[in-house]
C-alpha cells in the first residue's frame, strides 16, 4: 500500500511539471484533471473518503469544465474578431 | 508629542489615510509599469526595432529619448532580475518548507500534537451530540455549522460576481446586436441534436441525479453530503443541458427557480443556525429529537442543511455552467 | 545528521510531496505569463495545502470516521477535523476558480490577450490616452 501511494505520489509531482511544461492549453487542463483523478485515489488512501468524493465531482469535474469553457470562449472572440478584420 | 505632529505629513499613515480616501493611487510609479514592456526583451536584434521600442516607451511615459534608452534598458536588467530572482525565491521556499517538514512529527503516529482533546471530543460524544454516524458532517454541521453557513454564502457570492463580469446587459443600446453575438458564440458549444449524446443522457442524467440526491440525504450516515451530492446534481443538470438545450431545460430550471431556491436555501440555513446567537454560542440542542442513530430520519437539523448546502451548490455549479457559456440563464 | 534527515522527508513523504507541489504551483504562478497557466498554479497550490492537512490527520491503521457498530474508541478512527478543513477548502476553491476565469475572459475581451505582461502595457496604454 505504501508502495502504491508513493508511485501516486511521485505521478502528482509528474503531472504538476507537465502542466508547467506544457505549451497546449487544451493538453495541460487535461493534465490537470488527472492531477485531480490522482489526488482523489490518494485521499481514499488516507482515509477520507468524504474529500474523495468532492474532490472527484468538483475537482475533476466542475473545474475542468469551466476551464474548457473558458477556452472555448476565448476562441470564439478570436474568431469573431477574425471576421470581423476580413469585414472591414 | 510635537515631533510627531511635524512628521505626519511625510508619515505613512498620512499615506494610508489619503489611500483610503481615494487622493492617491498606490499603483502609480509602482512596478507595474516597469513589468509593462518585458515581451520586447530578445526582441532587439534589429536596430529599427530598438528604436521603436524607445520611441513607444517615450511616448507612454512621456520623457526624452535618453531617459527612454536607460528605461528600455532597465527593463531588459529588470525581465532578467525577474525571473532569477523568482526562481531563486521559490526553492528558498521550497528548502525551508522542506527543512520544516523534516523536522515534523512522522506522519500516521497517533501521539501527533494534532491529534488533541479537540479531535477525541468529537469522535467520543460526537454520535450522542449530534446523532450523526458520519463524524465528519456532524462536525461541519453541527459543532460548526455557522463556517458553513459562511462558506456556502461565499459560493453565492462567487455566482454573483461572475454574473456581474459575464452577464450580458439586456438594457444596452445595441441590444439586438449584442444578442446576436451570443447566440453565435453559444453555437459553437451546441451540439445540435446529437442522437448519440441524447441517448446516452436519457440513461445517464435519471442516474446522476439519483445519485447525487442520495449522497445529499444519506451526507449524515455516509461519505458525502451537501456540497459533494450538490457538485453530482449540478453535473448532472450541466450534462442534461448539453444534450437538449436551452429550450427543454428552461421547461424545469429558469432563472427565477434558480434565484428562489437559492434564497429560500440560505435563508433557511440562516434561521435555523444562527438563533444560536440569541440562546448562546455554545447551544447545541435544535428541538427536533435526535432519533436513532443510522436512520434516515435522525440527527436533528443535519438532514435539512444538508439538503440547503445541496441545493445551494447544486444551483451555483449550474449558474457557473451557463454564465460561462452564454451570459444568462 | 545529513541520513536523518532525508530518512524524515521519506517517512512524512506526504508533506515532502505536498511541499515539492506548492513550490510548483508558485513556481507557475510567478513565471508563467499566461493567465489560464497562473491560475492552474493557484489550484495546484491550493490542492497542496489541502494534502498536507489531510496526511497530518492520517494515523496509520485506523479507519475511516464513521462510526460502525457503535465503536466510539479514540483508538479506532482517524482524525476528523482535518477532513472537515479541507472539505470547506475544495468547493471554496471552486469558486474563486470560476471567479478568476471570468474575469480572465473579460480582459480577454477588452484587451484580445491572455498575456499578462501584454495587458498590463495595453492598460497602460489606455491610462495615457
Amino acid at each position: 500500500m505504501k508502495l502504491f501511494e508513493s508511485v501516486l505520489l511521485l505521478s502528482l509531482i509528474v503531472c504538476a511539471m507537465s502542466v508547467a511544461f506544457t505549451k497546449d492549453l487544451l493538453t495541460s487542463i487535461i493534465i490537470f484533471m488527472s492531477y485531480s483523478l490522482i489526488m482523489c485515489i490518494i485521499w481514499m488512501i488516507l482515509q477520507s473518503p468524504d474529500l474523495a468524493i468532492t474532490e472527484a465531482a468538483v475537482g475533476a469535474g466542475v473545474t475542468s469544465i469551466l476551464f474548457f469553457l473558458t477556452l472555448k470562449k476565448i476562441r470564439a472572440i478570436r474568431k469573431e474578431d477574425g471576421s470581423e478584420q476580413e469585414e472591414g | 508629542m510635537s515631533r510627531k505632529r511635524d512628521n505626519y505629513e511625510t508619515s505613512r499613515w498620512k499615506k494610508f489615510r489619503s489611500w483610503v480616501d481615494g487622493e492617491t493611487d498606490p499603483l502609480e510609479h509602482g512596478m507595474e509599469a516597469h513589468v509593462a514592456v518585458p515581451r520586447k526583451e530578445g526582441m532587439f536584434d534589429s536596430p529599427d526595432h530598438e528604436k521603436a521600442v524607445r520611441e513607444e516607451l517615450a511616448r507612454l511615459y512621456g520623457d526624452s529619448d535618453k531617459t527612454a534608452i536607460l528605461r528600455a534598458r532597465g527593463i531588459r536588467y529588470f525581465q532578467r532580475f525577474y525571473k532569477i530572482m523568482s526562481v531563486v525565491l521559490c526553492l528558498g521556499i521550497i528548502l525551508v518548507l522542506l527543512w520544516t517538514v523534516a523536522s515534523l512529527p512522522v506522519t500516521g503516529v497517533a501521539s501527533n500534537p494534532d491529534n488533541n482533546e479537540v479531535a477525541a471530543r468529537y469522535i467520543e460524544r460526537g454520535l450522542q451530540e449530534t446523532g450523526a454516524v458520519n463524524i465528519v458532517t456532524g462536525m461541519i454541521l453541527d459543532y460548526r455549522a455557522f463556517d458553513t453557513f459562511g462558506e456556502s454564502c461565499v459560493l453565492f457570492i462567487g455566482s454573483c460576481c461572475v454574473l456581474v463580469l459575464l452577464r450580458l446587459d439586456g438594457n444596452s443600446k445595441n441590444e439586438n446586436i449584442r444578442k446576436m453575438i451570443a447566440e453565435s458564440n453559444d453555437r459553437h458549444f451546441e451540439p445540435k441534436n446529437d442522437i448519440i449524446l441524447q441517448k446516452c443522457a436519457c440513461v445517464l442524467v435519471p442516474i446522476i441525479m439519483i445519485f447525487g440526491i442520495y449522497i445529499v440525504l444519506n451526507g449524515h450516515l455516509s461519505p458525502g453530503g451537501g456540497f459533494s451530492g450538490g457538485a453530482v446534481l449540478g453535473s448532472g443538470l450541466i450534462l442534461y443541458l448539453n444534450a437538449f438545450g436551452y429550450e427543454k431545460m428552461g421547461k424545469m430550471f429558469t432563472e427565477k427557480l434558480y434565484r428562489r431556491t437559492t434564497l429560500c436555501a440560505l435563508t433557511f440555513y440562516c434561521l435555523a443556525k444562527s438563533y444560536s446567537f440569541f440562546t448562546g454560542a455554545n447551544h447545541l440542542e435544535s428541538g427536533i429529537p435526535l432519533g436513532t442513530p443510522g436512520a434516515i430520519l435522525s440527527s436533528g437539523l443535519i438532514l435539512p442543511l444538508n439538503i440547503c448546502v445541496g441545493l445551494v451548490v447544486a444551483c451555483t455549479m449550474y449558474a457557473f455552467y451557463t454564465l460561462f457559456r452564454k451570459g444568462g440563464m | 545528521m545529513d541520513m536523518s534527515l532525508i530518512q524524515h522527508l521519506v517517512l512524512n513523504i506526504e508533506e515532502t510531496v505536498s511541499i515539492i507541489l506548492f513550490g510548483v504551483g508558485f513556481t507557475i504562478l510567478l513565471l508563467h505569463r499566461n493567465l489560464i497557466k497562473k491560475i492552474m498554479g493557484m489550484n495546484i497550490m491550493d490542492t497542496a495545502t489541502y494534502l498536507f492537512l489531510a496526511s497530518k490527520g492520517y494515523i496509520t491503521g485506523r479507519a475511516v470516521p464513521i462510526v460502525v457498530d457503535g465503536i466510539q474508541d479514540v483508538e479506532a478512527y482517524i482524525n476528523p477535523v482535518p477532513s472537515g478543513l479541507v472539505l470547506t477548502g475544495i468547493v471554496v476553491s471552486v469558486s474563486t476558480t470560476a471567479l478568476m476565469l471570468a474575469l480572465t475572459i473579460r480582459l480577454y475581451e477588452r484587451y484580445h490577450s491572455l498575456d499578462l505582461d501584454e495587458i498590463l502595457i495595453l492598460a497602460k496604454e489606455e491610462e495615457q490616452t
